[in-house]
């Protein structure tokens, strides 16, 4: 037999020098040339930033300058700091966006048909079930992380600009077929517990700022001092205590909201006195969730997205707050998610429908200004779901005939709280009738629906083109609704 | 018995509040026209407050609005206005005399005539002066349209000649007197407001301690203390199972035609039955309340 | 028919309120100006609102200004109430009409 290469020929001590030290790139520009992006693929970011993210838009300008054209970009969502992609858009280097949320002037613009291809707008878990089913296959991730070593092992409960949990950067460092990870800061190898790791990793590249701290924490961790979102968060908190979910052991998430997080405080003053201890919190996780962990009234947080700086140093320095993956949170075609396990979650929403559909996507005057997000994902996951908003908001009505456009289907919607009422979807007939026992009363949405009306007036419907805009896409990637262009 | 424990305040002029206060579901809103509202602004709160009494949203709860002094330019214009749009209760400004109630029926009665209102409306006496205390007695019952007296606390105190302080010590005769004067005239007693909407404790404490006086309820500025009212205000579950023992026993006794009560070996006669079902319909309505 | 002697204006630019001016012109006519935060669900509606109001009032050649913040009916109705009545100098209206 004629050996074609000697043995142990690529075998040597100082050969791979260079691979050693670090796969640190000089720019930005040389990452994107080493990755072998071409036009018309697929880009990816994740959102972890949120209205500080620093990434994103620096990253579309070179990609822009270095003569991309007719890309795909998929980040897990858009903050109205990425307004800046517009021009890209009109220059003709994005030709379709996959995302969680529109929001802002981008949102307004794709309203009045910026783009030829229709938003995809997906779940949090449902992003992960495109990627993982192929019809978002990203070619080259960009993600931007706190904290990194020279190999890529990369953290994000640490650093100038911490955010905490990575739980969208991790499926796209999974599943990207080249990853460029781009931070501020340089830690010495190894930089572990790593969220990223370095065998996920193809190039670094270091940038003076990935965020801006002032606007990567949601803030408002101070209870609410509002008395529509205080009357809102008791009147949720009495739902929840009497629902027959309320013992040791269960488990719950809330969205950010002032209502939402006086509601995690009237809860916590009710599971002190009754010595319940709850066995997981789930989020999207604020610092009104860390102080229940450090209470010891949580056992566990799950922490696909950390809000806050609290939530952020609470991830690094508790190892009962831990980072999952999108995919352990939320995806529908996950082996186990964190969702399925969920006994409560409170909501926020734009509209509601007599049937109990959900909008927080587009606004009253029919324009994009919201996010999917984990609404349908945990709406439809929860034991019980409940949705909270005022009955109107100034003179616009939350509850309609029918929604603008749906998010979450009233399939999955179990209670619906407002100011001046309470509705049970009518499948619930034993919820309804626990919580008339303990007191409160229980009206049919269709009265919810008379009295916003009675209240602000019949509003006329917006007017669309046929033009599709933005396609919602369910969990399971159908398409639950479209959204139109609006006539002008 | 309405019960009046909570009397929202609400200035005419401030539009978001007027829009939104039914939604707290204080038991009395009191839209107020006087001191509240600029000078410049009184016609325009005016019409808000006429408009907000007409509207869907406040017909199912009770309204009061305070009117400016009749010797005003306004007081006469609040009444054709607020009397035609149905209000369920007038807040005098100032009351310190019995003449000064005697007044203000007359002006309404004139207007309730007019428009051929069958209605009475009903009084509400705002004490805020020494000649007013001394005089509450005679004030309260002065008038079958009085439906109760209230202690405006910031002019009281400053025609004392003194300040506020959180423990109220410079308040207690005023307290005392009208709790009295409205007993003796079977009304209803009201207490001032707690300005300070931050300080929980603060709030918490002195509505423990009108109610323990025999308050029936508190002026409101802000939403928020409402539901801390009303808790405390509700009875406490010792309250009600003593509440439910005695109208029991009540029962018992009439159905074996007894003319007399007893609890334990102790006579219990009609004002402590009453006053346990004051309690039942108390816990009714506000839940009862955990110590 | 009740006659602007002069301009006027009522209500405020916060949130749930409106700010309405009043002018008086030479047109017979009633002409309406509408800004609102809520112009394209209610623009039709307030509009309409507006002008049944001013001729349930019996006014005719007036300019009317709204800045509507998204108040409510019964809000529209007061300021520009408020601001005719100004506008005419009449302190008590006929409270039937309104």
């Amino acid at each position: 037999m004629k050996n074609i290469k000697k043995p142990f020929a690529g075998i040597s001590k100082n050969v791979n020098v260079d691979n050693r030290s670090s796969k640190i790139l000089d720019s930005i520009e040389s990452a994107i040339k080493n990755s072998g992006l071409k036009d018309g693929m697929t880009i990816s970011f994740h959102h972890a930033f949120r209205g500080g993210d620093k990434v994103l838009n620096i990253v579309m300008d070179v990609l822009a300058k270095m003569g991309y054209k007719d890309l795909c970009v998929a980040s897990s969502s858009l903050a109205s700091v990425h307004d800046e992609i517009i021009k890209h858009i009109e220059n003709g280097v994005v030709t379709q966006i996959y995302t969680s949320g529109l929001r802002s002037k981008l949102g307004e613009a794709v309203s009045n048909g910026l783009m030829e291809k229709p938003v995809q707008i997906h779940t949090h878990g449902g992003r992960v079930h495109l990627i993982k089913s192929g019809e978002l296959n990203i070619d080259v991730a960009f993600l931007g992380v706190p904290c990194i070593d020279r190999l890529g092992n990369a953290s994000g409960y640490k650093g100038r600009s911490q955010c905490g949990s990575l739980g969208y950067a991790m499926i796209d460092a999974q599943y990207a077929k080249h990853v460029i990870a781009i931070s501020e800061t340089l830690e010495d190898y190894p930089n572990m517990p790593a969220s990223i790791s370095q065998d996920q990793v193809d190039s670094i590249v270091m940038f003076d700022e990935v965020g801006d701290p002032s606007k990567i924490g949601e803030g408002a961790t101070r209870m609410t001092t509002n008395p529509k979102e205080l009357l809102l968060a008791r009147r949720t908190s009495k739902v929840i205590e009497n629902s027959g979910l309320f013992k040791d052991g269960f488990s719950i998430q809330t969205g950010t909201g002032g209502a939402s997080l006086a509601t995690t405080i009237f809860l916590s003053e009710k599971m002190k006195e009754q010595g319940i201890i709850a066995s997981f919190g789930l989020g999207g996780i604020t610092g009104t969730m860390v102080s229940m962990l450090k209470q010891g009234l949580i056992k566990k947080l799950l922490d696909v997205q950390s809000f806050d700086e609290f939530a952020a140093k609470s991830l690094g320095e508790n190892p009962n707050h831990i980072e999952i993956s999108a995919n352990e949170y939320a995806n529908p075609s996950s082996k186990g998610t964190a969702i399925k396990q969920l006994d409560v979650v409170v909501l926020s929403a734009l509209e509601i429908d007599k049937d109990f559909n959900v909008n927080v996507i587009t606004g009253s005057k029919g324009l994009l200004r919201g996010a999917s997000g984990g609404h349908s994902d945990t709406a439809a996951e929860a034991k019980l779901s409940i949705i909270v908003a005022p009955l109107t908001r100034g003179r616009i009505p939350t509850i309609r005939t029918r929604v603008n456009t749906i998010v979450t289907p009233g399939d999955s919607v179990d209670v619906v709280v407002t100011d001046q009422g309470i509705a049970v979807h009518p499948r619930n007939v034993e919820l309804k009738k626990r919580l008339i026992d303990a007191g409160l009363t229980i009206v049919d949405i269709e009265e919810l629906h008379e009295r916003a009306i009675n209240l602000c007036g019949q509003p006329t419907a917006i007017k669309h083109t046929d033009k599709v805009v933005a396609q919602i896409r369910y969990r399971d990637g159908s398409i639950i609704d479209e959204v139109k262009q609006l006539l002008k | 018995m309405k019960l009046r424990r909570s009397m929202l305040f609400v200035p005419g002029s401030n539009t978001a509040m007027v829009c939104n206060a039914f939604i707290y579901k204080p038991d009395t809103v009191m839209f107020d026209l006087e001191d509240s509202v600029a000078l410049s602004e009184k016609d325009s709160a005016r019409l808000m407050v006429f408009h907000a009494l007409n509207h869907f949203v406040y017909k199912d709860v009770e309204t009061a609005v305070r009117v400016n002094p009749l010797d005003s330019p306004y007081g006469l214009l609040d009444l054709e206005a607020v009397v035609r749009a149905g209000v369920d209760i007038v807040r005098l400004p100032k009351t310190d005399t019995v003449d000064d109630v005697l007044e203000m029926q007359a002006a309404i009665e004139k207007i309730e005539n007019e428009i051929g209102r069958t209605k009475k409306t009903k009084l509400l006496a705002a004490i805020e002066s020494a000649l007013g205390v001394v005089s509450a007695v005679d004030i309260a019952r002065c008038s079958d349209r009085l439906m109760g007296i209230a202690l405006g606390a910031e002019d009281f105190v400053r025609d004392l000649h003194t300040q506020r302080t959180k423990q109220g010590a410079e308040l207690m005769a005023a307290r005392s007197q009208i709790l009295l004067a409205a007993r003796a005239a079977k009304i209803h007693a009201f207490d001032s407001i707690f300005s300070d909407v931050k300080d929980k404790e603060g709030f918490l404490a002195e509505v423990n301690y009108i109610k323990g006086l025999g308050f029936d309820g508190k002026s409101l500025v802000n939403p928020n203390q409402i539901s801390t009212l009303h808790e405390a205000f509700a009875p406490s579950i010792e309250d009600v199972d003593w509440a439910i023992e005695v109208t029991e026993a009540a029962k018992e006794a009439q159905e074996q035609g007894l003319g007399v009560v007893s609890l334990d070996g102790r006579m219990v006669d009609a004002p402590i039955i009453a006053r346990a079902q004051w309690t039942l319909e108390l816990a009714q309505a506000s839940g009862i309340r955990r110590d | 028919m009740s006659v602007l002697k002069k301009s006027a204006y009522a209500g405020t630019l916060e949130s749930s309120d409106a700010y309405i001016q009043v002018s008086p012109i030479e047109e017979d006519d009633i002409k309406i100006i509408l800004e609102s935060s809520v112009k394209e669900i209610y623009g039709d509606a307030i509009e309409e609102l507006v002008r049944k109001t001013i001729q349930d009032m019996n006014v005719n050649n007036v300019l009317v200004n709204v800045q509507d913040k998204g108040a409510l009916d019964f809000v529209i109705k007061a300021r520009l109430q408020a601001a005719i009545l100004r506008a005419c100098e009449m302190e008590q209206p006929e409270w039937e009409v309104l």
